[in-house]
């Protein structure tokens, strides 16, 4: 097996990081209202739904490659208590924060229309800053790979990806929600 | 067995307007982006449709209703 595991969680850590970006994108510009003829507002939506649950599945195998794998040493209580693991306990403690938060997100979501409206989206709400903090677990606990140009590049164009939809969801107006001020 | 009926919740709609887009048949938009509905059961073909249009409403304001 050798490095395989590890290089997997590695990869795998990476392609969530893009999966979560666009998720989060998806999510904003949703909110937004933003629409085209060719993207009407139920494919955004339904694009949004489908990465974040593909996230799911990449962050699974990120999370199961770096217990199994024996060279780090990370406990399964690691993933889910912050900062407990003797591996990088801040770093690999910012990724189980993101975790947690995501958990939270996706049973509500998965739940919602059983919920009150407010308590869902009082939830989903914190993937705003689930995902800055899993961005930072990344950046700070990739080690050698973090300081390569094309990971770095990665990261910020995922950073300014996020921040111009924030941008743009914050100075999305409509009608409606005028009237309702 | 009971016919599902559709409501919207006309204080809780936010005119997201996803229901048009997933039930055309039975929800059509006014000029200001608010459903309008069509009166009537959900017929049983279109009942996986108002189903989703359902889980879709970013407000929760569309149901469906047994009556």
């Amino acid at each position: 097996m050798g490095q395989t595991l590890w290089f997997a969680s590695r990869a795998t850590g990476l392609v969530s990081l893009l999966l979560l970006t666009a998720t989060v994108v998806l999510g904003a510009s949703h909110s937004g209202r933003v629409a085209t003829t060719r993207w009407p507002r139920f494919t955004l939506h339904a694009v949004h739904r489908n990465l974040s649950l593909l996230a799911v599945a990449f962050l699974a195998v990120h999370v199961a490659t770096a217990i199994v794998d024996p060279y780090a040493g990370i406990a399964w209580l690691d993933v889910v208590v912050p900062f407990a693991s003797t591996y990088h306990p801040f770093w690999l403690g910012l990724g189980a924060v993101a975790l947690d938060l995501l958990v939270a997100v996706i049973v509500t979501s998965l739940v919602r229309t059983r919920l009150p409206l407010r308590v869902w989206r009082a939830v989903h709400l914190a993937s705003y800053a689930l995902w800055p903090v899993a961005l930072v677990h990344g950046w700070g606990i990739g080690g050698s790979d973090s300081s390569l140009s094309w990971v770095l590049a990665l990261e910020g164009l995922c950073l300014a990806a996020v921040v111009v939809a924030v941008g743009l969801r914050l100075r999305a107006t409509h009608p409606d929600s005028e009237a309702r001020r | 067995m009971a016919a599902d009926r559709l409501k919207v919740g006309p204080i809780m709609c936010h005119a997201h307007g996803l229901c048009a887009e997933l039930l055309p048949e039975m929800v059509r938009l006014d000029e200001w982006g608010y459903p309008i509905l069509a009166d009537g059961p959900v017929p049983p073909v279109l009942r996986s449709d108002a189903r989703a249009a359902v889980a879709a409403c970013p407000t929760l304001a569309l149901r469906l209703r047994s009556d």
